[in-house]
């Protein structure tokens, strides 16, 4: 199959601060591929790159086979955007949104305002068509958002972090609706902050850190490197840290994470609930003191944590950064 | 042919939407009418008694300065405009979508035009009531309202593109004044130029802002009768000079404000 979006060798920097150190990307057609990574690895830099917002400093990219550098019209006309890097108009509403970039995709009058309304429909935006778009919900906005990529029904559609911020039952909504794009055929390059909305929604997925690649795999691949489900447990004393190590010893199916500072450690595990009351069983025999224990889904942290051996730590930003971060704040904050 | 008719179009689509947005945000319109109202009875009440024209009303001489001064203000507009859409990460739409390069510049200055013909018209109406009156017809006033707002416009190529500059909205205020005010002030926008010392004098004689304003007196027919004529040819000819300097000004920021509109993109 022929790939939608392929990149090598993208190199950017902004003074010293290195945001893509050479990253190359494939995607198939009617695929979705996951760029994962904290903030500051690059995950924005590259969507702009590839999305002709920025120019790369080397490196080579076809979108839907039309080279980037020499055709960046070509490939607008192919592409949507949608997400942390691109917005809508807060004072219009949600239609006039979508009508206008109908006709800056150069649909025409009546099929912009027929495409305005379709999305609207589709979204479940039609109550809210009318109202401006400063009166929405972070859910609706970022439908709203997504819808606006979709305006010319382009073959392929970058979605920068499209669900950050949201509240969980908002951002289930959302991958529903990209979920059922994907199914249509669209090719997808999608970023994310969070390991299960790449595991959700992606076909392939690239770990990435300080603007390079550190692993990549499908989901299946990238779940058997990192391990499992883990089990969390915090001790009131210090000193039991040690006998819980060993308790988990026996079930862990990976390393076990020791944080000192808040006398919690963390195993992977491969079993679910039953491994978790089989250790609870074994600490109360052993009559340690748990304060705290759980079951969680494995994070980008964790992650990190298998490959790199360190946190996934935030970048110090570079200046373009900081602008970004904040509004996503902001935007979370809605 | 096709190019420009494209350009056109998509800069309609972008005029339209900034024309939704005053109508949506009118809190931005006070200004835009107070602002006016103010400086008219400021001068014409505070100066107006104390400084003496020779051979005319120094409310009179004094409207075709305070027009100039506020529309090449009003150009202000143009830049906060274009930095609050970089900011809102909305330029990025718009550079993601396959459209003309220059619209989103073409139709912000075109919207632009209507800030400057609502204060126009406050200042004219605030003009009449304190007591200025034009005196070579309809049609002269016309055309020296015609071309305070060509000025405008062109001066508002100069601001969208320090917007296209700046890192944020707040900084376009100041930028905008440290251009503004020395160009507004060392002219003959408040006093005849003749009586400033020499270095002013020539700037004022050469600065376009006393030729827009000269040549607006002009065509109300506000020139004081004891003022002398004006020697230098930018004020001899201040139509003309006014126009070449459009041209000038258009030509050297339209092109600069393009390309760098074609870098400009909200980085997170």
């Amino acid at each position: 199959m022929a790939n939608a979006i392929e990149a090598r060798g993208l190199v950017k920097t902004y003074g010293k601060v290195t945001a893509l150190a050479g990253l190359d990307l494939a995607v198939a057609e009617g695929t979705v591929l996951g760029l994962l990574g904290p903030n500051g690895a690059g995950k924005t830099t590259a969507v702009s790159i590839l999305s002709t917002l920025i120019e790369p400093d080397a490196g080579e990219a076809t979108i839907a086979g039309i080279d980037l550098r020499a055709h960046p019209d070509l490939v607008r006309s192919k592409m949507g955007l949608s997400g942390q890097s691109a917005a809508v108009d807060e004072q219009l509403t949600g239609f006039e949104n979508l009508d206008m970039v109908g006709r800056l995709y150069h649909l025409g009058r009546n099929r912009s305002r027929e495409r305005a309304n379709e999305l609207l429909e589709r979204f479940d935006l039609t109550e809210a068509a009318a109202r401006p778009v400063k009166t929405y919900s972070g859910g609706m906005r970022r439908r709203l958002d997504l819808a606006g990529a979709l305006v010319a029904e382009p073959p392929v559609l970058f979605l920068d972090e499209p669900t950050a911020g949201l509240d969980p039952r908002s951002r289930n909504e959302l991958w529903e609706v990209i979920r059922e794009l994907v199914g249509r055929g669209t090719t997808l390059l999608l970023t994310t902050q969070y390991l299960e909305e790449a595991d959700q929604l992606a076909n392939d997925i690239v770990v990435i850190d300080h603007g390079r690649e550190i692993a990549h795999g499908t989901s299946r691949e990238l779940k058997r490197m990192i391990g499992g489900e883990r089990i969390e447990v915090s001790v009131t004393n210090a000193e039991d840290a040690a006998k819980v190590r060993h308790v988990l010893t026996s079930y862990a199916s990976g390393e076990i994470q020791h944080d000192a500072t808040t006398h919690t450690l963390v195993a992977p595990i491969a079993g679910g609930a039953d491994v978790l009351t089989r250790v609870l069983r074994s600490l109360d025999a052993e009559g340690i003191a748990v304060e705290d224990i759980g079951l969680r889904r494995p994070t980008l942290d964790d992650v990190f944590l298998t490959i790199t051996g360190h946190h996934a730590e935030e970048e110090p930003p570079a200046e373009e950064a900081t602008p970004g971060r904040g509004e996503k704040k902001k935007r979370g904050a809605k | 042919m096709s190019r420009i008719i494209r350009t056109l179009g998509d800069g309609w689509v972008i005029a339209r939407r900034n024309v939704i947005k005053i109508r949506r945000v009118p809190e931005v319109l006070v200004f835009v009418v107070i602002s006016p109202i103010m400086f008219v009875l400021l001068f014409a009440y505070v100066f107006g008694g104390s400084i003496d024209i020779p051979g005319g009303s120094y409310r009179e001489f004094l409207i075709g300065g305070i027009f100039a001064q506020t529309v090449i203000f009003g150009a202000t507009f143009t830049g906060a405009g274009i930095a609050d859409d970089i900011h809102k990460g909305i330029i990025n739409r718009f550079r993601s979508l396959p459209m003309a390069k220059s619209a989103v510049l073409v139709g912000r200055t075109a919207s632009d035009v209507i800030y400057n013909l609502i204060s126009l018209l406050i200042m004219a109406l605030s003009g009449f009531i304190v007591g200025w009156r034009f005196h070579e017809g309809l049609l002269n006033a016309a055309l020296g309202f015609g071309l305070l707002l060509l000025f405008a416009y062109a001066f508002s190529w100069i601001m969208g593109y320090i917007g296209l500059l700046v890192p944020s909205v707040e900084v376009i205020n100041n930028a905008a004044f440290m251009v503004i005010f020395p160009l507004t002030f060392v002219a003959n926008t408040f006093v005849p130029a003749e009586n400033l010392p020499t270095v002013l004098r020539v700037f004022a004689e050469w600065n376009p802002v006393s030729a827009v304003t000269q040549a607006v007196r002009d065509l109300f027919g506000n020139l004081p009768t004891g003022i002398p004529e004006p020697t230098v040819w930018p004020l001899r000819n201040s139509i003309l000079y006014t126009l070449i300097w459009v041209v000038l000004i258009i030509a050297v920021f339209a092109p600069l404000a393009v390309r760098r509109y074609g870098t400009a993109a909200k980085r997170g």
